[in-house]
Formats: C-alpha cells, structure tokens, sequence
C-alpha cells in the first residue's frame, strides 16, 4: 500500500495542514515557556524579573501538586474504567434485537450532546444534592443517612459525572466495532462447543480490542485536562480533594494571580501528557498496527 | 456414527414459511448434496441440522437419538462455512485447536490432533500464520481442519468453495472427496454448483421453495427426472424442455430431451431449424438451433470437431429411448 513515493506525496499533502496546527500550537507554548521562567505576579506590578527554574520549583515542591498528581491519575484510571467496562456492557446489550432499537440507541448517545457544565450543574443539584437531590431523597425514604457526595466522596462524585458524559463516546465506539463483527464467526463458535463467556472472551472481545484502544487513546487525553466539572462543582475541594493538574494551574494563575507560577505548571501539565501519550502509544499501540 | 434423520420439520420466519413439512433421512458415511436455485432454503435446513436455527416443527434425530432440543455444540456436528468463519486473531494452530480446547482436552492431545489434521490438510507449514496471511485455498483447508479435529459425526458444508476461483474450486473438490472416502464420515453439502453436485455426492438432494423434488444418486436423477423442475436443474446444458404440438403428438404435456441425445444432420430430420450462437469449448461444441418443433431454440451438443456455419440450415432428431415425457402437472410418464 504504501511505496515510496506515494509516502513522499502524502507527507506533501498532509504538510499545509501540519504547519497551520504547529503554528497554532507554538505560539501559545512559547509564550507559556517564557511566562514560567519569570517572576510574574499580576498583584504586584513592575518589572517582571527573569528567575530561571524557581517558578518549577516552588509548583513541584507545593503539597497540593502530589495531591492533584494523584487525583489526575485517579480521575482519569477510574473514569476509563468505568467507560471502557460500562462501553462494552451497552454495546452487547444494544447489538440484542430489541424493542424501540432506534430510540433506545439515540438516548443512550444523548449525554454526549450535553455540555460539561450543564451536565456537571445537573449532577450535582438534582442528583447528588444531599437536600434536594434524588439520590439523597431515596435514601431517607429508605431510612438511611444522605451522602453529601460533594463533602464526603467528592472525587468519586467527579469520576461519576464525568463517566456519565463520557459513557455514551465510548459505548458509540464499542457498538460500531461490535457490528463489525462476523456472525458465522460467532456461530462456529457455537458449534466448537465454546459457551457464552468463551465467546465473549475468546471471540467478542479480540475483536474489540482494537477500538477499547481507540477509546482509552482519545478520552485519556481529553480526561487529562477535565476541569469544568471540578469548577462548577467542588471548586477543588474540600482542601485540595478533588484538585486535578489543570484545576491547580487555574488556582495558581487566576486566583492567586501568579501568571509565572500558573505557566509553569502548565508546561509540566504539556510534559506528564507526552509522557503518558507515549508510554499509552507504546503500550496499546501495537494493537493499532495488526 | 452418523445417521440423520428430518421427520416432518418445518421452519416459518414470522410469517413466512420457508420450509414445509420435509422428510429426510441420510444414512452413515453417505455423502449427501442439497442443491436448488438461490433462496429455495438449502442454508437454512442445514442451520436446522446444525442446531443455529430452532425448527418450528417436526423433529431431527442423530443417531438414533432425538436431537430437536440439543444445543450445536451438543450434537456432535462440525460445520464449515461459506466465509470459512476462521478466529481472525488466532494462529492456524489456535484455531484448529479451539474445539479441542473448549472441550477441556490436554495440551499433549490438542497438539496431537491439531498435527494430524495440519498433515491431512498440507498445513504443517502454516501453523503459525493469521488466518489474513492465508490464501483462500488455504483458509478454506484450515476450516475443514478445525471441523475434522472434533472428529464429528457429520460434516456440514455450506457452498464451501464458492468463494475460491474455477482452478482452486476443482482441486479442493477432489480434496473433499478424498477426505470423505478417506474418513468415511457423514457429510453433508449445500451448494447451488451441479457439477460439484453430481461430481462429489453419494445422493443429490433437489430443494424448491423448500420442498424436497427428489432425491437420488447423481445418475438416477440425470437419467430418470421425477419432473420437469428436476430435469431442468440437473444437467449442463439444460435439458430442452418442449411444450405444445410436438409434446402431444407423444403424448405428454412437455417433453425433454437432453442436448447430446439429439442427433444433428445437414440433410435430414425430425425437425428443421436454422443454426443460432455455436460455443465452442474445444472438447464439446454447443449449437442452439432455432427450430418450429419450439419457440426457444434447442440446444444440441456434439463432438468439438464439429462446425456449423451461423444460420445454416439444419436437421434435429432426438433419440427416442432417451426422451422424458411429462404431464400437465409437470410429472415424469413412464
Ligand atoms: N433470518 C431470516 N429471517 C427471515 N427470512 C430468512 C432468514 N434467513 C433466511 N430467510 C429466508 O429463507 C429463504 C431461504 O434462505 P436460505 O438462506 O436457506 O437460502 P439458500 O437456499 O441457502 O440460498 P443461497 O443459495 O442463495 O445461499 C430465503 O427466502 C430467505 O429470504
Ligand atoms: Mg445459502
């Protein structure tokens, strides 16, 4: 498929398009780069000295980056999860011959269409509200104490929200794959003696694996960066609970109006998602190219 | 073994009945063919036998035993089928080795029959290989590897070799046939190619709208149709079919005659006609002559040496002893 000269036209193709984005990219990171290497407080005006690796140092040394590391990677482990596992679930119930397929399948899609801050609003007033919300009110008529999700499990309270937006991308992806795949496939199966849970983990799922790859590639570097959901929810806490990376940078540049604190968390935000892109693409990667 | 037996099964789709009430019965180690034009419901009896589809009557008993309610896995058939249906992810040896392994055997027999099979198959080389780094041919062999491992007491095939080209489509012919000569196993196989028809089965199966025509070894069928349907399918060239005043002045409603018992003469005849399309196939030559005895023209084959000039008047004479005459109904006369 791909000789020589056909990769050379393609790279000439693609290479407007490629330029366009690095120009887009690179003038934001330089500035970001140049922001974090001074001392650039918008409380105290004047000159804006050059301090070299101290902006780092004193965001890395903070106790609220370990803890917004660890919330990032807990955010983002637990969201995946509970996508990739609930993905797979509706993609096998939706690929059933049912009822109202048709509407069934448009509702399930629906929570992707609604906004973060909308959807994260809702959450937390109707829902999850320990007075008001619904799940508070099914519990007393139960007899039981509320859980006040966003004091006490504020973190997994997010994980909850922000899986139930993200379920729909990936149950969306999983169904497409799953009706891919080759009924007689299934069928020999069935004949080869292999019973429900061997096809499902010998058949069904190889043949999935390649788009849960897609689905963890994709929402891992969307879910790096959630932040609406923590803002119009928790506001990060209680304390730093439920701080992620970028919440801590929007916490340092624009309420403690550190511009070159804020910048350097951001180009260490750029770095931990290389890293977790490349160590993802190394990983799984390989599924890709089969 | 391997004795199969349909006792007034049914299957309707919702409304739609697409097999009536048919009766079958298929002996151990016979080599049995279901042919019949395309919809008329010859993948849809064998889906019955293997179990993937539920009957909506009757009963189907293997071996003596009443199979209407076992599962597929359960009855002890091996199904190849028409897309090979191979574990793409899988390596040969995986997927020749899969049934072996949901029934639970040890890996020492697995790799032993897995071996045995690959050597039957001229597949020792490929094991290792994804079923995509195959050729169809190839592909084609490790399915039917994956069905004799379980050493089933039928095979089924659904038109196994349609997707291969005409050269690979006649050798893994001989192959299947040899393999059922070799293992003397129950198969059964649905194709809608009469030459793998009458070239591989032991008893044709002749299927219309899902009702049974006839059943009979290959020359059984080409040499006494039980009607014109029969005598219409079986057969390449189609036999000629004739209708109207020639058919009464024998007595029957069609006639049928087939086109190498008709005698071609420059000079004389039953019938006049006028020289059509000739095909040359080197070994046989087909003339259509459009003659009064018919409003289709009739197709005579001879010999390859044989030339006619293009609308060259000719005469046609069928071979009395090798006429079939039908009634109105379309049944055989004797
Ligand atoms: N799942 C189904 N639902 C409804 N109708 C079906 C279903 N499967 C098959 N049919 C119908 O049953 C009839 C027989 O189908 P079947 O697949 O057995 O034909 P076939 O003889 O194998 O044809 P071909 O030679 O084209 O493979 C067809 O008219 C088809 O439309
Ligand atoms: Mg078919």
């Amino acid at each position: 498929m791909a000789t020589k000269a056909s990769r050379a036209a393609a790279r000439l193709m693609i290479s407007p398009a490629v330029l366009l984005l690095l120009g887009w990219m690179i003038v934001p990171l330089a500035l970001t780069l140049y922001f974090s290497f001074l001392r650039y407080n918008l409380i105290t005006p004047g000159a804006h000295p050059f301090v070299g690796w101290e902006n780092y140092y004193w965001f890395v040394t903070d106790p609220s980056f370990k803890v917004a590391m660890v919330n990032t990677l807990q955010l983002v482990g637990g969201v995946l999860l509970i996508t990739v596992v609930g993905g797979v679930i509706f993609a096998l119930l939706l690929d059933l011959p049912m009822f109202g397929q048709g509407i069934i399948r448009i509702m399930v899609i629906a929570p992707f269409f609604v906004m973060p801050t909308v959807s994260a609003l809702v959450w937390k007033n109707m829902l999850m509200n320990p007075v008001n919300g619904i799940f508070g009110q099914i519990a007393k008529a139960f007899g039981f104490q509320p859980i006040d999700f966003m004091g006490q499990i504020p973190l997994l309270s997010i994980i909850l929200i922000v899986s139930w937006q993200w379920l729909p991308f990936a149950t969306l992806i999983l169904f497409t794959a799953m009706q891919s795949l080759d009924r007689e496939q299934l069928e020999a199966a069935e004949m080869d003696g292999a019973r429900w849970p061997s096809r499902f983990i010998y058949i069904v799922l190889p043949h999935l694996s390649r788009a849960i790859t897609v689905v963890i590639l994709i929402q891992t570097i969307f879910l790096l960066s959630v932040f609406a959901e923590i803002l119009v929810t928790t506001n990060g806490g209680p304390g730093t609970a439920s701080t992620n990376l970028t919440y801590l940078i929007y916490v340092s540049s624009l309420l403690q109006f550190d511009v070159g604190m804020g910048s350097a968390g951001g180009v260490i935000a750029i770095i931990l998602a290389n890293i977790v892109a490349i160590f993802l693409m190394r990983m799984i990667g390989k599924n890709l190219d089969a | 073994m391997g004795r199969i037996i349909l006792d007034k099964v049914t299957k309707s789709f919702g409304e739609v009945e697409v097999i009536p009430p048919l009766d079958l019965e298929i002996d151990d180690g016979e080599f049995v063919v279901f042919v019949g034009p395309s919809g008329c419901g010859k993948s849809t009896l064998l889906r019955l036998i293997a179990g993937l589809e539920d009957v909506s009557g009757g009963h189907i008993s293997i071996d003596g035993k009443d199979a209407t309610e076992i599962p597929p896995a359960k009855r002890g058939l091996a199904m190849v089928f028409q897309s090979y249906a191979l574990y793409p992810h899988m390596s040969v040896r995986k997927n020749i080795a899969f049934p072996l392994r949901m029934a639970g055997l040890d890996k020492a027999e697995q790799e032993k029959r897995v071996m045995q099979a690959a050597e039957v198959l001229n597949l020792t080389d490929y094991l290792d290989r994804r079923p995509g780094q195959l050729s169809g041919g190839q592909r084609q062999r490790v399915a039917i590897g994956r069905a004799i491992v379980r050493e089933p007491a039928a095979f089924l095939f659904d038109e196994p070799l349609s997707n291969l080209d005409a050269a690979l489509r006649v050798g893994m012919r001989l192959e299947i046939s040899e393999l059922h000569k070799r293992l003397a196993t129950t198969m059964i196989y649905v194709t809608h190619d009469q030459v793998e028809a009458m070239t591989m089965a032991d008893k044709i199966v002749v299927l219309q709208a899902g009702v049974i025509e006839q059943v009979g070894s290959p020359l059984e069928l080409y040499q006494r149709p039980r009607n014109t349907f029969v005598a219409g399918f079986i057969g390449s060239p189609k036999m000629n079919l004739i209708g109207g005043a020639e058919a009464e002045k024998m007595g029957a409603a069609t006639i049928g005659i087939r086109p190498e018992h008709i005698e071609i003469s420059d000079t004389e005849g039953t019938w006049k006609g006028r020289v059509g399309v000739s095909e040359h196939l080197g070994s046989d030559t087909f003339f259509h002559v459009q003659t009064e005895a018919s409003p289709e023209p009739i197709t005579v084959r001879t010999t390859g040496e044989k030339a006619l000039e293009y609308g060259q008047d000719v005469f046609l004479t069928p071979r009395p002893e090798h006429l079939h005459r039908f009634d109105a109904a379309g049944l055989r006369i004797e």
